[in-house]
This record gives C-alpha cells, sequence and structure tokens, in this order.
C-alpha cells in the first residue's frame, strides 16, 4: 500500500489554476482577472498560494496567461501564527 | 413517557378553500368544502367505525363499516365515500345502522382466526375493536364453512388457505388474517406509487396478491412498509413486532440515511426498539418511508460495533482497547507534538454529514478554537459543494428554494443527474402522486432511471446524454427558450440584472449553443431538446430537481449556474411549485455546510476573511480566528504527501471508501503520523487509523439534522450510547482535555450558541423546535417560523445574477485504450458506503456492486451476464460481476459503490470541479474485459484490511 499519487501536487496546482482560468476566460473581460485572483484568494490555503508563487516564478510553468495575469491580485500569504 | 398516538382522520384533508357547515349527532362542524362526512366526523371527535379508510389513501367504501343515516336521503350511504355538504344532518348512531354494522363485523369474524390472545397485532388490532366498538358478542355462522383460516378443514386439505409468506426480511404476510379491506394495495399504488399489489380472485376468493402471486421478496415490492403500516389487522406485520411485542413509548426522531430527512415515531420498549413508523406530521415526508429508514436500523445493535477506544503505535500494530481518559490524552499530546515540530496548521479535522448539527459545529469549532486553525472540511466536499457554490453566485445562498411539499404545485419537473427512486425514496413517491396527477416529467441523464417509465408515470423527454455534458445541454435548452422568446421578461427585468441578463442571452442565443450544434457533444436529438425546453418554459410552475449526477463533474458549478440560470429566465423562483432543488445525499449534508464545517467559512456561510464575523467568534471564544482559509480534504491530502500535514481528527466519515482516487487517500493517510477516527465501525479509513473512539448512532443522542429542505428536524435520543458518549460529548471531552474550557451540558446549548452567532439561525431554539416540530432556516426576527420557500419577492443578493457558462470538455476522455465512460450512482436498500445497511438485512436485495453493460459492448468483449469483468482506467483497475441491460447507452457503463472490496474508487480519477474541488465521480474513462478474479490491488487491499483490524487480545491482570 506504498503507492504513490500519479501526479505531484505542484502539477495539481498548476492543473487546478488553469481549470479555475478556463471558466473566467469566459467570462465578461474586465470580470476576468478579477475572478480568478478572487476565487484563488478566497479558496487556496497559504501553503497552496504560497507554491502557486514558487510555480509562478519558475519559466515554462504551464499556468495559463490568465492566471499569470492574475497573479498580481493574489495574496502573498503572511507568516502562520505560531 | 407514554406511545404517540396520531388521530385518523380516515379520509384526506379538504383542500377547498370554501367553507361548509353541517351538522353530525347534534354538533354543527365547519369543514373545507369536499371534506368526507367521516372526516367531519372525526374532527368533531366523533369516531365513526372503520376498517377500510384512512386518511393516507383515498376513500374506497369497501367495508361498510362507517354507514351513517342522513335526512332526506335513502339508504345508509358510506360516510368515507359521501362528501360533507352545506347543511346536512347526519347521525352516526341509529338503531338501523347498529344492526347493519354488528351483521357486517359478524361476517368478517366468521373467517377470521380467533386467536388474539397469541397474536402480533393484540393491542394494535382495528378488527379487534371495531368488533368492540360496534358491541358483537356472538358468530351466528360458526366456523366451519367455507373459510380462509383453516389449513385442513374436516380432515381435507383447504385449498382456500394459503400459507405465510416470510420471504421479506421485515415483515410477514398472513393471508389467513386478511379481510380484503384493500388498504394495502391502495397504500402500495397511492402512497408509494409502486403498484406491486394487487387483489387477485372475485367474491370470496379475493385474497392480496404480490405481482403476479409471486413471493413478497420477488415481486416489484420495494419494502417501504406502507402496506403494513396500513394495514389493519396482523395481515401485514413487522417481524420486530411479532418476536418483541407491543411497543410502550415512542419519540418522534429523524432519519439518519438520506437528504430527505423523514420524521418517525421510534417505538419502544424499556431501550429496545421495536419498530420505526413514519410520523404523519413530519412535513418532509407527510407519513411515508422506504426501506431504509423504517426498517434498516439493525446496525445500531450489530456485533461489528466498537465500544471501547483504541489506540496503536503504528497501523501494521493490532489495536489495543485503553480508557477513553488515555485516549484523549494520546490524542491531545500527539496532536500538539504535531503541532510543535511542523506548524500550527500541520493538523486538521473533518465534520460529518451523519452527525447532528451541534456535533458538526462542535468538530469545526475544536479545529478553529482548539487547533487554532482553519483546515476542517466535511464530505459534501466531494457531493454538494458545487450546489453551495453555484446557488450563492447566482442567488445568494447556498441551499434550495423550496420545501418538499412545493411538489404537490409544480407542473413540470426536470430531473437532472438524479434518481430519487432508488436515492431519495420517499421524495420520489411524493413526486409520483403529483406526476399521476398530471404534471409533466422531463428527465436528462445518461441512464433509463426508473422514473422514465414505471407504473403510471412516464416521462415526456428522456434526454440521455452522454456523461459530463450537462453543461452544454443545459445551456442549450437556454439557448431554445432565448431564442424562441420563451423567457419572461417581466420576472427577469423585477428580479434580475438586466444588463447581466442581456450579456447571458447574447451568449446562449450564440449558435454553437443551439441543440444542433450541441449534439455532437452530448447525443442528445436536438428535437427532443427544443421540445423539452419548450415544454419547460411554457408548462405552468417548472421545478427542477438535481443530484449528484450535476455536482460531480469537473464542470459541477458550471452546471449548478446553469440550472439556476434557466429557472431565473423561465421566472421559476419564489413561489410555491417551482424553484432550483438540490436533493442532498446524507442526513444532514446541508447541516453540516450550514454549521461552518467548510474551511473558508464559519456557520452561516460567512467568509473567514470577514472580520466583523470573525469577531464574534474572537470574543465569544476568547482566541484569535486565522483569517486565511483552511485546506479542502483533496488538499488535506496532497500536503499529507508532501509532509507538511501530519494528524487528522476524522468523525463519522469514510473517505478511503467514498473519496476518489483510492492510491492517493491511502497514501495521504499513510503518511501522516495520528489519525484519529471517530465511527461506529472499523471503516475503511481505519485502517490507516492510530486512534479509534467509538461513536454513537442517531438514537443515541439528542440533536437536530437539516435536510435537504433546510428543515431543522429534531433528533430524540431513545436508547443509552452502547460506547457510554454521545459523539458531542466525546469531542468535548477531547476539546477539554487539548485544554478548552468547554461545559455544554445539552445539545440544546450547542444550538443556542448557534443561534447567538448566526443570523440565519437566531430564532431556533430546541423550545422552538419541539413547539412547531421543524422549522427551516432563515429562521429570524424576519421569519420567526422559519422559510419554506426562499427568495420570493427579491433574491438573498438583491438581484438575481445570470453567469455565462461556456461547456468545457472534462480531460478525462475515452480513447482506444479507454473507450468506455464509467458513471455511478446508487441503489434503494444501500446506502453511501454501506457501512449501516451493509450490516441490515437489506443485503438480501445487494450483495454486491454490479457493472451495468450494454448488450453490444459486452458481445464485443465477450463478455455474459453475470461474468467477472475487470474495468481499467488510468488510475487503476478493480474486478466486479456485469450485469447486461439497455438501461445504460452503448459506450457507457455504470456501478454502485456501496461496497468496499468493489473499490470503484481505485478506477475514479483526481479531476475535480474547477471552482470546488468536488471530484468528477461521474466521468472515468475505461476498458472493460474478462476476468479470473479479484485484481492484485483488491487481494493485498484485503489482506491490509484484515490485518489492520487485528485487535490484541486483553491481558488478564493476574498474569
Amino acid at each position: 500500500m506504498d503507492s504513490k499519487s500519479h501526479k505531484t501536487t505542484a502539477d495539481k496546482l498548476v492543473y487546478m489554476a488553469n481549470q479555475i482560468a478556463m471558466f473566467f476566460h469566459t467570462q465578461p473581460k474586465d470580470e476576468a482577472v478579477a475572478g480568478v485572483a478572487d476565487h484563488i484568494n478566497h479558496f487556496w490555503e497559504p501553503r497552496m498560494r504560497a507554491q502557486l508563487f514558487t510555480i509562478l516564478d519558475q519559466d515554462d510553468n504551464g499556468l495559463d496567461p490568465l492566471v499569470i495575469e492574475a497573479a498580481k491580485q493574489i495574496r502573498k500569504p503572511g507568516p502562520v501564527p505560531a | 413517557m407514554s406511545l404517540i398516538e396520531e388521530i385518523d382522520y380516515g379520509t384526506p384533508a379538504g383542500t377547498s378553500e370554501k367553507m361548509i357547515t353541517l351538522t353530525i349527532d347534534g354538533n354543527e362542524v365547519t369543514v373545507p368544502e369536499g371534506t368526507s362526512i367521516m372526516r367531519a366526523s372525526m374532527e368533531a371527535g366523533i369516531k365513526v367505525p372503520k376498517l377500510c379508510a384512512t386518511d393516507m389513501v383515498d376513500a374506497f367504501g369497501s367495508c361498510r363499516l362507517c354507514l351513517v343515516e342522513i335526512e332526506g336521503r335513502n339508504g345508509t350511504p358510506a360516510s368515507c365515500t359521501t362528501p360533507a355538504m352545506e347543511g346536512l344532518i347526519v347521525r352516526t348512531q341509529t338503531q338501523r345502522l347498529k344492526d347493519i354494522r354488528k351483521g357486517v363485523m359478524e361476517l368478517y369474524i366468521s373467517d377470521h382466526p380467533l386467536d388474539c390472545l397469541t397474536c402480533a397485532a393484540n393491542g394494535d388490532c382495528e378488527l379487534q375493536d371495531m368488533a368492540g366498538a360496534v358491541g358483537l358478542r356472538d358468530v351466528r355462522y360458526g366456523y366451519e364453512g367455507d373459510n380462509h383460516v383453516f389449513a385442513k378443514a374436516g380432515g381435507v386439505a383447504n385449498d382456500r388457505w394459503l400459507p405465510k409468506d416470510e420471504s421479506n426480511p421485515y415483515f410477514t404476510y398472513d393471508p389467513s388474517k386478511c379481510i380484503v379491506c384493500s388498504l394495502c394495495v391502495r397504500a402500495c399504488e397511492e402512497v408509494q406509487g409502486t403498484y406491486a399489489l394487487t387483489i387477485e380472485g372475485r367474491g370470496f376468493n379475493s385474497r392480496v396478491a404480490s405481482g403476479a402471486h409471486d413471493n413478497f421478496i420477488d415481486s416489484e415490492c420495494v419494502s417501504c412498509g406502507a402496506c403494513v403500516q396500513a394495514c389493519p389487522t396482523a395481515t401485514l406485520t413487522e417481524k420486530s413486532v411479532i418476536e418483541i411485542g407491543q411497543p410502550e413509548h415512542s419519540k418522534v426522531t429523524t432519519c439518519a440515511y438520506c437528504g430527505v430527512g423523514c420524521s418517525f415515531k421510534a417505538e419502544m420498549r424499556g431501550e429496545e426498539l421495536v419498530r420505526m413508523v413514519p410520523w404523519k406530521d413530519g412535513k418532509a415526508n407527510r407519513g411515508h418511508s422506504c426501506v431504509k429508514g423504517r426498517f434498516a436500523y439493525g446496525y445500531s445493535t450489530h456485533k461489528d460495533r466498537i465500544l471501547n477506544p483504541m489506540i496503536r503505535e503504528k497501523i501494521s500494530d493490532p489495536w489495543r482497547e485503553v480508557t477513553w481518559d488515555e485516549a484523549y490524552k494520546h490524542v491531545a499530546n500527539e496532536f500538539r507534538r504535531i503541532q510543535y515540530q511542523f506548524g500550527r496548521n500541520s493538523i486538521g479535522g473533518i465534520t460529518s454529514s451523519r452527525c447532528t448539527n451541534e456535533e458538526t459545529y462542535l468538530v469545526q469549532k475544536l479545529v478553529r478554537a482548539g487547533f487554532g486553525n482553519n483546515n476542517v472540511d466535511t464530505c459534501a466536499r466531494v457531493c454538494h459543494s458545487p450546489t453551495g457554490y453555484g446557488l450563492r453566485q447566482t442567488f445568494g445562498t447556498s441551499a434550495g428554494t423550496q420545501d418538499f411539499d412545493s411538489v404537490e404545485h409544480t407542473d413540470v419537473v426536470m430531473i437532472i443527474g438524479a434518481n430519487p427512486t432508488d436515492g431519495h425514496p420517499v421524495f420520489a413517491s411524493r413526486l409520483k402522486k403529483r406526476l399521476r396527477k398530471g404534471a409533466k416529467l422531463i428527465i436528462v441523464d445518461p441512464r433509463r432511471i426508473d422514473l422514465v417509465r414505471t407504473p403510471h408515470v412516464e416521462a415526456s423527454y428522456h434526454l440521455p446524454l452522454r456523461p459530463g455534458t450537462n453543461v452544454a445541454v443545459v445551456t442549450s435548452m437556454a439557448h431554445v427558450i432565448v431564442t424562441e422568446g420563451l423567457f419572461d421578461e417581466k420576472f427577469i427585468r423585477e428580479r434580475c440584472d438586466w444588463d447581466e441578463f442581456q450579456d447571458w442571452a447574447a451568449f446562449v442565443s450564440s449558435p454553437e449553443h443551439s441543440p444542433e450544434a450541441i449534439e455532437q457533444i452530448s447525443g442528445v436529438s436536438p428535437q427532443l431538446l427544443r421540445e423539452a425546453a419548450r415544454l419547460f418554459a411554457t408548462g405552468g410552475n417548472g421545478s427542477i430537481y438535481y443530484g449528484l449526477g450535476v455536482t460531480e463533474h469537473s464542470q459541477g458549478s458550471t452546471t449548478v449556474m446553469a440550472i439556476a440560470n434557466l429557472a431565473m429566465a423561465t421566472g421559476n423562483i419564489g413561489r410555491k411549485g417551482v424553484g432550483v432543488n438540490p436533493l442532498r445525499g446524507q442526513n444532514n449534508v446541508q447541516g453540516s455546510c450550514d454549521m461552518g464545517s467548510f474551511p473558508h467559512e464559519l456557520p452561516g456561510y460567512r467568509h473567514i476573511s470577514d472580520e466583523s464575523t470573525r469577531d464574534i467568534f474572537d470574543k465569544l471564544w476568547g482566541i484569535k480566528l486565522q483569517d486565511e482559509p483552511g485546506l479542502r480534504i483533496p488538499n488535506m491530502l496532497d500536503a499529507a504527501v508532501d509532509g507538511t500535514f501530519k494528524g487528522i481528527y476524522i468523525q463519522g466519515e469514510d473517505i478511503l471508501q467514498s473519496d476518489p482516487d483510492t492510491k492517493h487517500v491511502a497514501a495521504g493517510l499513510a503518511a501522516m503520523e495520528c489519525v484519529v477516527v471517530h465511527d461506529l465501525f472499523l471503516n475503511e479509513t481505519a485502517n490507516y487509523a492510530h486512534v479509534f473512539l467509538p461513536g454513537s448512532t442517531f438514537l443515541e443522542k439528542d440533536g437536530t439534522f437539516t435536510n435537504a429542505e433546510r428543515r431543522i428536524n429534531r433528533v430524540r435520543k431513545v436508547m443509552s450510547p452502547k460506547n457510554g458518549y454521545a459523539d458531542w460529548e466525546v469531542t468535548q471531552n477531547l476539546a477539554k482535555t487539548m485544554g478548552l474550557n468547554w461545559n455544554y451540558t445539552h445539545p440544546s446549548e450547542i444550538m443556542d450558541e448557534v443561534a447567538l452567532t448566526t443570523p440565519s439561525f437566531a430564532g431556533v431554539s430546541f423550545d422552538l423546535l419541539d413547539r412547531e416540530g421543524s422549522v427551516q432556516w432563515p429562521c429570524n426576527e424576519k421569519a420567526p417560523l422559519g422559510t419554506p420557500v426562499m427568495h420570493i419577492e427579491s433574491f438573498a443578493r438583491g438581484k438575481g445574477k445570470f453567469i455565462r457558462t461556456e461547456y468545457v470538455a472534462t480531460d478525462e476522455r475515452t480513447g482506444p485504450r479507454f473507450p468506455l465512460l464509467l458513471t455511478t450512482g446508487r441503489i434503494l436498500s444501500q446506502y453511501n458506503v454501506g457501512a449501516q445497511t451493509r450490516r441490515t438485512d437489506n443485503v438480501i436485495w445487494h450483495e454486491e456492486d454490479r457493472l451495468e453493460i450494454h448488450p453490444h459492448d459486452a458481445e464485443q468483449r465477450g463478455i455474459r451476464d453475470g461474468d467477472w469483468v475487470k474495468v481499467t482506467s488510468r488510475s487503476g483497475e478493480t474486478t466486479l460481476r456485469a450485469l447486461i441491460t439497455d438501461r445504460v447507452s452503448t459506450g457507457v457503463v455504470y456501478t454502485t459503490f456501496h461496497h468496499p472490496t468493489t473499490q470503484a474508487n481505485v478506477i475514479t480519477t483526481d479531476f475535480s470541479d474547477w471552482a470546488t474541488n468536488c471530484p468528477e465521480y461521474k466521468v472515468t474513462a475505461v476498458q472493460v474485459g474478462a476476468s479470473n478474479g479479484p485484481s492484485d490491488w483488491q487481494l493485498k487491499y484485503d489482506e491490509q484490511a484484515r490485518r489492520s483490524r487485528r485487535i490484541a487480545p486483553v491481558l488478564d491482570a493476574a498474569e
């Protein structure tokens, strides 16, 4: 029972972020960027957002351009209170 | 304590608004027009003798006991079939009536066994009561004549006599006691809507028969119990009553199975449950039940229940029984150690949709206030989280809009991705009742569910779409409604944002959303789709009911929004008979969401980032809540595999069996250092647990459940917890051990805290619930008795919001390696992962999960009915036996997931809803082929499960 998942968490986060972008691509243009950022701010736990920022720093990260555009509005996670 | 006796008015209530007054035995009675004289009499407190009438079914007029005399009319009409009219003068007791009744009873009794003292119905027999009521003292005919009572007559076999049918595990049919009143037949037809029973033969030969003279178990009978409840004699009797005897006290409580939330009387003798009888005043079920709630409660006393806490160092060790104190201390120490070592956010909890609101509230409070983080989630994650998200975006409230009574006022019902006759049977019966009276039905489902065509019900349209194409089909229906000008402009202008509507209307009107264009994607005939859309838009009150076939997709949330768009565009919101109605899976999945079980939301769906809401809890709990959302279940498992999440407290949920991609769940659990499972049984998740805390059943605690219609129903304790503590007490003791100062002495105090902190629950208290029976939230100053129908004058969010819903194909696609689409569902007799129902006699109906496959697909693969087949997906493989049927289309296969050995979730993938991470259970590309037996994974899993369930024998202290 030691089987490993076939995808890494980073793979999954990229996939999830792109899925969110896919939805907002179909929404009116002016709402799309804020829509992606709001959604991620609302539902992604800080360590997921931190990982997303790490991914954003990489070239060829596989992220949808809308996610990259929305990144400016995604909240940087603060330190975890002790 | 006493037995709750409900008044039987004999015939259903009149619904007319016009009132009429008549005189019965000198009493003036005012009733709605259309009320029977029998019912009017009962309302005046006069019990007219009866045998073939009950207020659950229409009058029939066969027993000839309820006769009355009416001034100015000839004869002695039956009071059940004669409507009350203005000015009538009725007498219920005259010499002529007395003589007739006594004569009728004499005939009945002449063909009925006289074994009253040893009869199971002794003390609860209407025939016995009526013999008493009419003063029967003598049967002049004797008992030797032609009869159905004795197996032999004069040493010769009696052809009329029939043996008892004991084939159903829960009730018996004894033809010798039948008086042919037809109540059972009518209950089966009118209340349940199955038409399994009939009267065979004529005259003195008449007998009740199930199916075409089958045993009950071989007939179409669905074992709902309506016939048993209606039977006035011991002909149909619960086996539990035969075994135990008549109950002596009862309490009203709420079923712990599906999201319908039926009210039952738990009828008791001491602390022994004699039977569960549906309560007529239950507003969700109106006196009806299904096989699960009525009969399948045996798991509560099953030998597999674990009654003592247990711990172990490693999951490969056997379990060691410990005291509660030791268990609490172990958990508290481990959780604190993990947090010290890996950070405050390295642990979390999962609340249960099977536990009460109060218990759920405490678990999320333990996580937020005790663990100091927001890592709390609930199994709604894997079922209806898209409902919460989608309806919140469009309407402003994360819940269905109606009550179940609303179905009585609907004209067109659209069912999408739900199978009510199996998943929500009591609602299905209420729906079928309305359909038989003329409402139209549209079904959108890949599979030909029973409601497509079933006795006296036929859907006008069945759109058999390919799994995963809901958004395309529902958006295309909107295309038809908008382009053909069938939308409700007045409603939209008044209630919704007109600019948003126009944007949406332009979007859906584009040619790529036309039924002709989407046929290629969905496989649905454009003509059928157009006609169905027209019917929905123009057929009167249109209501939409949907289930997990909508939510459990990559685009689950988008479909919910598409459904909401459709309801708004056709003006079907804000009154009786319309609305958007999610059929919730578990008894308290609505409640667990309401109680703040999601990692981003505090009770009442208030986002954790909202400072004013946090402030309420900060002050009350004396803490500082984190303002960031926590991890959802799939994220917890990912974090566990990554090494940042190490401990979890799981109350009443079996994520290893119920969550997708079993191997990943197993890897996540195996990576944790302290897994605490709080459950009735050593479930599959417990294979990976370090601590096991025994749970209690719904019969063993007080609290509330909230059903799919937002109805808060009371759960009442009828027996002491076998494990010693109700689940809320266990959570509280654990919290205390972790240093929290909690001192709840009764669940009502927990609900008081919910009311104090949560505006939509502000008016809720146990006192109110005891007084009113139940209320639907919001319940507050504005709606002191709750809110049956939501969004009446305006939407909760102000203006209803139309949202564009573009179809995006799931990435789970068929191809040469995996050419078939697997979709999943459930069956009437089993429930969810089966932990409860598999431990009852319900297994007689469903011993194993089967793979439904179309004859064409089966033939191509050389598969015969009953063969073992291997189902392979990109995630894994499993084996089960095939069931060849054309209920599924070619290219689609289907299975249920009630048995752990099936391992259906080994093959489901990790794709999930874009907005909520709700897994895509309903679409998996698979290949099916012949197999010799269980897969390697199944064998390995069985061995691991067997080893991990070992409990070390307790050593004698003297040794």
